[in-house]
């Protein structure tokens, strides 16, 4: 059982705040780090490995600070996003030469007990320059895991691997996190964490977001007020039925645009309501766009709440 | 010293077109070798022309600046550093297995060939000859773990490498005198001087070029080391 302890991290890099007075404490099973694409989780990540020093705060694992500390990497194993791999060797003698840089007794049985797990066997003799990158993802895998590491960090392990290579990748992880092992995964794309992580760490802007039960998150997400823009053939009419809507918590006619911005408290009523409202004012709706569907919006109403 | 990493380190240097580089330039050096030896017979004047300029002041820097950079900078370029980083390895251990590689390439393609180039144009394997193959050995070295930390402390390792050697030492030591105290070039001929006054110029002391020579060898592989410890891979977030 090994757990890796944040503790009040800022990272900053000159005047860029990279993350941003963080707490958190990852233990065994698995964790999805959520969040957009520059919000701070790879450098996160990096703290947590061992590459980068916190500007402020701890990070330690079971009580030993990861930054200059190579003897941390007996328990933890990484996959990094980066692709580069020592591309003339073959997936074998790669995991081999990971193995033996490890100390282990058997390099030779713990590389292809390694192999066997991410099921790479049938290439594991062609050179690393030939391998997709589904392929490349499956031997870093082997690589991290070749000396039974008690914990696993992996960098937007998904990225560009197609479906089933995701869920073979998925299965892996969730028996490395049944077996009792401490695995965390960052990824900006929610569906991702949903499938894979009952536990999330939300990073935006390079803050700590929210941290929990991954329904709950989701739910304050689909709970959050609501922004839609509207067109019909009648904005007015529509706007003043709108407004008497208890769901509906503002209405603006926007003349220049000739459009209603509607925002609503509850997603699931309005929904409901407004095609009922429309057909009742006998009324055409011709567009309902939501205007805060962006993962970005989603994230930043959660730093807000 | 770490045999895997060893290994590593000597595929990727001698793999490529940096093989091939390194594999040219003493192949260049030692054909005029030979064509100068045909056409001139031998000729002191020619020798060190040949062993000098050309080899000391082109050839063994150039080839030690490849191999200095390629045994560690091409990883920490493109990330794959990071699968030596991650294991409980002490940084010093890849760092001095690093410049041993480099070192042994660097004698094998600078060292060896300036050996059988002396004995080619000079007709001999006598004082001459290992004075230039003592120096090219001594520069070889320093150079190694000089462009070695150049590797960890910067994205322009082979510029800097180049500037240094290009402008410093063929220009700048050309015109002041001075300027040849913090010449590894230099060094490497004071000490081979020794051997060969008449063929080889000292322009330091034995003591201070051989101080000089261990001092920098040592100080840039342990600042090399103490950078590999806090090197930040920080992504491209």
């Amino acid at each position: 059982m090994t757990s890796i302890h944040i503790d009040r991290v800022s990272k900053w890099f000159g005047h860029v705040v990279a993350v941003n007075d963080v707490s958190m404490t990852i233990g065994p099973g698995i964790t999805g780090l959520l969040g957009p694409n520059g919000a701070g989780k790879t450098t996160l990540l990096s703290m947590m490995a061992g590459f980068a020093a916190p500007s402020a705060g701890t990070v330690t694992l079971d009580g030993d600070p990861t930054w200059r500390n190579e003897q941390i990497y007996r328990h933890i194993g990484m996959v990094p996003e980066r692709e580069a791999m020592y591309d003339f060797l073959t997936g074998a003698k790669f995991v081999l030469a990971n193995a033996e840089l490890h100390g282990l007794s058997d390099p030779g049985a713990a590389a292809k007990a390694a192999i066997d797990t991410v099921d790479m066997q049938a290439a594991a003799d062609r050179p690393i320059a030939t391998y997709s990158k589904g392929m490349r993802q499956r031997m870093k895998m082997a690589a991290a895991l070749v000396h039974r590491p008690s914990v696993l960090l992996l960098d937007e392990p998904f990225n560009g691997m197609d479906p089933r290579q995701r869920m073979h990748l998925m299965e892996l992880l969730r028996q490395m996190g049944s077996d009792g092992r401490t695995v965390l995964f960052s990824s900006h794309i929610l569906e991702e964490v949903e499938q894979l992580a009952s536990h999330i760490e939300v990073m935006v802007a390079g803050r700590h977001a929210a941290s929990g039960d991954f329904r709950a998150i989701r739910r304050l997400m689909t709970d959050r007020p609501h922004r839609y823009l509207l067109r019909s053939d009648d904005d007015r009419r529509l706007a003043a039925a709108l407004v008497s809507d208890d769901s509906v918590v503002s209405v603006e006619v926007d003349s220049e645009e000739e459009a209603l911005h509607v925002q609503t408290s509850d997603f699931g009523r309005f929904t409901v309501r407004l095609p009922r409202l429309a057909a009742d004012h006998g009324i055409r709706l011709y567009d309902v766009t939501p205007a805060d569907e962006s993962l970005e919006s989603v994230f930043g109403y959660l730093v807000q709440s | 010293m770490n045999s895997t990493i060893a290994r590593l380190t000597a595929t990727g240097l001698l793999r490529g077109w940096r093989g091939l580089l390194l594999a040219l330039l003493p192949f260049v050096m030692l054909a005029l070798a030979l064509l100068v030896r045909m056409a001139f017979g031998i000729d002191p004047e020619i020798t060190s022309g040949l062993l000098d300029t050309f080899n000391l002041d082109t050839v063994v820097p150039l080839i030690a600046l490849i191999v200095g950079t390629g045994a560690i900078a091409t990883e920490i370029d493109d990330g794959a550093i990071v699968y030596l980083l991650t294991k409980p390895v002490a940084r010093g251990r890849i760092i001095v297995t690093k410049l041993l590689v480099a070192i042994t390439v660097t004698l094998l393609f600078a060292a060896v060939p300036t050996l059988i180039a002396a004995i080619v144009v000079t007709g001999a394997a006598g004082t001459v000859t290992w004075a230039y193959t003592v120096a090219a050995t001594v520069s070889g070295i320093v150079y190694c773990a000089v462009f070695l930390l150049l590797g960890v402390l910067s994205r322009r390792a082979v510029i800097i490498g180049l500037m240094y050697v290009m402008l410093w030492e063929m220009l700048v030591t050309g015109l002041v005198d001075g300027a040849r105290a913090l010449s590894i070039q230099h060094w490497g001929q004071s000490i081979a001087a020794e051997l060969a006054p008449d063929a080889i110029t000292a322009s330091l002391s034995l003591p201070v070029a051989t101080t000089l020579a261990v001092l920098v060898t040592g100080m840039a592989a342990w600042f090399a080391t103490q950078r590999l410890r806090s090197l930040t891979l920080a992504g491209d977030s």
